[in-house]
């Protein structure tokens, strides 16, 4: 594995309450490649990827030890600001959640709260993080229509042009799928794969073959720890852990 | 068998007596009240009883001009607006966004128990001490004056703006929450470019309703605001508010006179106007549900 590495998890417990749901965790997140992590409901790979851009804080009660670094900095140092690192990191959520505001108003609220007051900037960005989106074609005429109006599957392209706007580092995926049908779905994989030219990309799902198809790197977890990690094709074709076959082979999950 | 199918059909028959007997009441009180008003517009022109601008029930000649007390009303409830707002949509900010789970445990009902204390109460404090506080810092003649009325009675319908506030901040989707934060916005902007218009058609309900609750509000009025039918000038002055009218006077106006007529419809017309209220508030707190996507 001679990639650079963007993020690294290094010994990472979590716990909500008293409940332990990640147990030492270590993986890294290469610079440009897309990282998978797969396993069945509740094994902890939601909980794990929002451990990158600090979102389990606004969960109360709930204890990180180990470290999280982005480019070498322990990103929960008592240093760094949550919102600076949220803007080197994004995040793609499960169910699309646009505002209840218009479409231009969805990708420019990221360029407006981070201080950016030049008109001709923002809408050349938004029209820029829609194309890239792939969903300028179809909303192009109707920017000011509310973003609610859009199907499910607009809905979360929308999603992603917002969090390109930013101008992120890294994109977390947090099963940007599920909700959507199968042609959506193909839409957003081949997103995926045009972005992770000038993204690192960690995407969480449930579907197996989803992983195998976009991503470089597998990370199976299971009850809060992480079985195996690797390449994504040595995780499908030769994995290491009888636990990783059994669930990759449709034994359990 | 018959007995029991006899016992089903009776439930029944209960239980729809039971859901229509509100419908029943609020039609009989409307035809009453529209029944006992009408004689006084036959003395009084329609427009010059709500535009009249003396109220002199009792003289002779008597004048039925009701603007004093219309005016009165409206004044001591926008003044309550500006009392309730920064503390009902204030407190359901904190309860919402920035108080922890047990703090709102406790707080919620707290602000909420504010709404049992009885307005002979309120009425009662305002007396006692607001009373001679406003009669030192203003050094006026008497203390019972709109602003008085305007500051109890915010503070009487600050537990319902909070409540109403807080259901509809709570009503915002964490989605919207977590989406902001992941574009890299701070707690403040978030609150203030996200939750804040999210929850706004919401909030514009609750002050609406304690606006209505202001407005309808007797035994404080009656006690605090002064008493004086004249038409306010500043807020330093005795006013008589409708409803501090129609019980002040309710008891000296002899059954069947123009006076009794005139009360009548006083109420009619405050009955009207907090109608309008509620279905403003049913219609935007409607449009919000839409708004955020929570069936129509």
């Amino acid at each position: 594995m001679d990639n650079k590495i963007k993020m690294q998890a290094k010994n990472v417990d979590f716990f909500y309450g008293k409940n332990q749901a990640l147990k030492n965790v270590n993986l890294n997140v290469y610079a440009n490649k897309v990282t998978a992590m797969i396993g069945p409901s509740g094994c902890g790979k939601s909980t794990f990827i929002r451990l990158f851009n600090r979102m389990n804080e606004l969960v109360a009660h709930t204890t990180l030890k180990g470290k999280i670094l982005l480019d070498d900095l322990d990103i929960n140092s008592p240093l760094v600001d949550a919102v600076d690192i949220r803007k080197r990191v994004g995040m793609v959520f499960q169910k699309p959640n646009p505002f209840p505001k218009t479409i231009f108003e969805n990708i420019s609220y990221g360029l407006k709260v981070n201080g950016i007051k030049d008109k001709a900037f923002i809408e050349q960005k938004v029209e820029d993080s829609l194309k890239k989106a792939v969903i300028w074609a179809e909303v192009k005429d109707r920017l000011n229509d509310s973003a609610l109006k859009l199907s499910g599957g607009q809905q979360q392209r929308l999603c992603i042009a917002r969090c390109l706007a930013v101008e992120t580092e890294v994109i977390l995926f947090d099963e940007p799928c599920a909700s959507l049908d199968p042609i959506s779905t193909a839409k957003i994989e081949e997103l995926i794969l045009e972005l992770k030219k000038d993204y690192s990309i960690v995407i969480v799902t449930h579907n197996m073959q989803q992983a195998a198809r976009v991503s470089d790197y597998t990370g199976f977890f299971l009850l809060g720890e992480l079985i195996e990690f690797g390449k994504t094709q040595d995780i499908f074709t030769a994995p290491k852990d009888k636990k990783t076959e059994a669930y990759i082979t449709g034994r359990f999950g | 068998m018959k007995i029991l199918r006899f016992k089903e059909r009776l439930y029944k028959w209960i239980f729809t007596i039971l859901a229509f007997a509100s419908l029943f009441f609020l039609m009989g009180i409307v035809l009453v009240l529209v029944k006992e008003s009408l004689p006084i517009f036959q003395k009084v022109n329609f427009f010059k009883f709500i535009f009249g601008r003396s109220w002199y029930p009792t003289y002779n000649p008597a004048e039925f001009g009701i603007l004093p007390l219309i005016l009165a009303s409206i004044w001591v409830t926008l003044g309550a607006v500006v009392v309730c707002v920064p503390l009902g949509v204030g407190s359901a900010l904190y309860l919402n966004e920035l108080a922890g789970r047990r703090q709102k445990a406790v707080l919620k009902p707290i602000v909420e128990l504010l709404a049992s204390i009885p307005s002979v109460v309120f009425g009662f404090f305002g007396v006692v001490i607001l009373t001679p506080l406003l009669q030192k810092v203003f050094h006026l003649p008497t203390g019972l004056t709109a602003l008085n009325a305007s500051i109890i009675l915010g503070v009487m319908a600050t537990p319902t703006v909070c409540s109403i506030a807080e259901d509809a901040l709570n009503y915002v989707p964490n989605a919207f929450r977590e989406a902001s934060f992941a574009v890299g916005a701070t707690r403040w902007q978030t609150l203030t470019q996200v939750i804040i218009p999210a929850a706004g058609s919401g909030i514009a309900t609750a002050i609406i309703l304690g606006m209505s609750r202001a407005i309808g509000e007797t035994m404080t009025v009656l006690m605090v605001a002064g008493g004086s039918a004249v038409i306010p000038h500043t807020f330093l002055e005795p006013v008589r508010p409708m409803t501090a009218a129609i019980a002040a006077e309710m008891g000296e106006a002899p059954m069947g006179g123009s006076h009794y007529h005139a009360l009548f419809a006083i109420a009619l017309i405050l009955f009207v106007i907090t109608f309008i209220f509620n279905v403003i508030a049913e219609i935007i707190s409607r449009s919000f549900r839409v708004k955020l996507g929570l069936s129509g």
